[in-house]
């Protein structure tokens, strides 16, 4: 056995951390299997029925939009993202690619409630949008935008645009040029070869941009909160609002675990689908 | 065939530079409503004013989640620069049981949604009575930005020359004067990139922060969104114009410095 300088010392700290992360977890779980006891905090007796009232239609609804939503979000922004990926990594001006990089990277670091709050300036009823378009006549009266899904899935691209840049990003940038050169040499116009060679080629980053997407809307709660204002819920409102406004914490509880157990079979599902295309891929 | 190229070249032009206007869009805007001199939204502004920029900056909650947050970030991604950094070099080194499922487990909160996370953690604070502390606040804050940090250092020590450490111990350095004296200091850029990155994220953290902060440690995003909720004046714009200034400002200093571009790995190699 060879000597292992330092790996107890080192390996301790992080197996804490993952215990408590499991700890919190089981605690979760735990809480999802009690019963609730109005007017009390604490919990009842073990109990399924908590699993068995997800079944109800108004739950299952909120499920399938959340879901739904997430997966129009993470698509929109991978094709809002591409572009801007590939103008960043293949510019050849340093000004131009910095600035790209910038402007991509701010909001990243801007948090979701700013960026919330600002969309609310923009789609506001007398917001930016509704005003530009009276002062110019288009529109007589307010397009209602502000308590729409349009409203909070563009918001929505906005805060998980930037991680996707830098996702697709990263694998265009690694992609070796000279497979391009050489179909271009073979005689491949400009836009057979980006189909057929780049495209497939950054298939990585496209998987793990619409991967997190996905778990970044899924996750998402301000935005849905304050621009959806009760018409548009997600999974993360409905949580917060049983646990903070009825106490039903164990209700709670049994959703977030069903939104874990969602989120990962849509992202294994998501990771069966994208085998073929990795197959292509250079890692 | 060559106009068709320079064709195709100006809508590629046309087209990012629209993606960056709407990336751009709300910034603007924000910036517009907060100088406007009255409490209700207005474009164009009938009038300009700093007034807005004051009463955010006076305003208690504000200030008392700012001090918060700073603690909490500070505490968090120091915490989590130890603990990352040493399972990183670990991971790198070693091999040993659970090696896989320990990784799993640390960067899982990269999918796991944050209420998820954030729930999991009251209901445990709640157990312990601990609810109204930072420790909890701090707890929660490691676990989430830990991946970042891991991967960072990860990256730094991969692309780390082992030669110079295997010269310094063939001369005799002990283990331990070998990562003081070679390792980390060679480790530097990533090392301060992934704290940096990490307090950033913390301090800006706040679906999992809305479920674990108390009245006494709401950080600065919990303030921001419980205001946005009771009151529209601008001051909230204010807020934002002066947190977009600081940011941008700070990652341009960032990209100067460190070139953000293989920060993050997308600096065209080959």
């Amino acid at each position: 056995m060879k000597a292992r300088p330092f790996f107890w010392a080192f390996v301790t700290p992080a197996a804490l951390c993952g215990f408590g992360l499991a700890v919190a977890l089981a605690a979760l779980f735990q809480f999802s299997l009690r019963a609730y006891v109005p007017g009390s905090l604490e919990p009842g007796g073990f109990t399924l029925e908590n699993f068995a009232a997800l079944m109800k239609p108004l739950y299952a609804r909120v499920f399938a939009e959340t879901v739904w939503i997430s997966g129009v979000t993470a698509i929109c922004t991978l094709l809002v993202g591409y572009p801007v990926a590939f103008a960043l990594v293949r510019t050849k001006r340093r000004v131009l690619k910095s600035a790209i990089l910038i402007i991509v990277v701010t909001p990243l670091f801007l948090g979701e409630v700013v960026r919330t709050y600002s969309w609310i300036v923009v789609l506001g009823n007398n917001g930016f949008i509704n005003a530009v378009l009276m002062k110019v006549g288009l529109i007589a009266q307010p397009i209602q935008m502000m308590f729409t899904r349009f409203g909070v899935i563009a918001a929505l691209v906005h805060v998980t645009l930037p991680i996707m840049v830098i996702m697709l990003a990263a694998a265009l940038a690694h992609i070796d040029r000279d497979f391009e050169r050489a179909a271009e040499s073979l005689g491949a116009g400009p836009v057979r070869t980006f189909l057929t060679i780049t495209l497939p080629l950054s298939a990585p980053g496209i998987v793990a941009g619409l991967t997190t997407a996905f778990a970044w809307t899924f996750s998402a709660f301000a935005t849905p909160q304050l621009i959806g204002g009760g018409q548009v819920n997600m999974l993360s409102n409905l949580v917060y609002q049983l646990g903070f406004a009825s106490f039903n914490f164990p209700f709670a509880a049994s959703l977030s675990v069903a939104g874990l157990a969602l989120t990962f079979g849509v992202l294994a599902i998501l990771r069966v689908l994208s085998r073929p295309l990795e197959a292509i891929g250079p890692h | 065939m060559g106009s068709g190229r320079a064709f195709r070249g100006i809508l590629g032009i046309a087209l990012v530079s629209a993606i960056l206007c709407f990336l751009l869009l709300p910034a603007l805007v924000v910036t517009i409503a907060a100088f406007n001199a009255r409490a209700i939204l207005s474009f164009p502004p009938d009038s300009l004013s700093w007034r807005w920029f004051a009463k955010a900056l006076a305003y208690e909650d504000f200030r008392a989640g700012f001090r918060n947050g700073l603690i909490v970030s500070a505490c968090a991604s120091t915490l989590a620069l130890l603990v990352g950094a040493a399972f990183a070099f670990v991971l790198d080194r070693y091999s040993f049981r659970l090696k896989r499922t320990l990784e799993a487990v640390l960067v899982a909160p990269l999918i796991i949604p944050h209420f998820t996370i954030g729930l999991g953690f009251l209901i445990v604070a709640a157990g312990l009575g601990a609810t109204r502390g930072f420790a909890i606040v701090v707890a929660c804050h490691l676990i989430l930005i830990l991946p970042f940090v891991l991967r960072s250092v990860y990256i730094s020590l991969r692309n780390l020359d082992r030669r110079l450490e295997l010269a310094a111990a063939s001369l005799g350095a002990s283990p331990l004067r070998v990562l003081m004296n070679v390792t980390i200091p060679l480790l530097a850029p990533g090392l301060v990139s992934g704290w940096l990155f990490a307090a950033i994220l913390s301090f800006n953290e706040f679906t999992a922060s809305l479920f674990v902060t108390s009245q006494r440690t709401q950080t600065l995003p919990v303030a921001m969104y419980n205001y946005v909720r009771e009151y529209a004046d601008p001051s909230m714009a204010a807020l934002s114009v002066m947190y977009i200034v600081a940011t941008a400002t700070l990652l341009i200093i960032a990209n100067s410095f460190f070139g953000l571009g293989k920060v993050l790995h997308v600096e065209d190699v080959r």
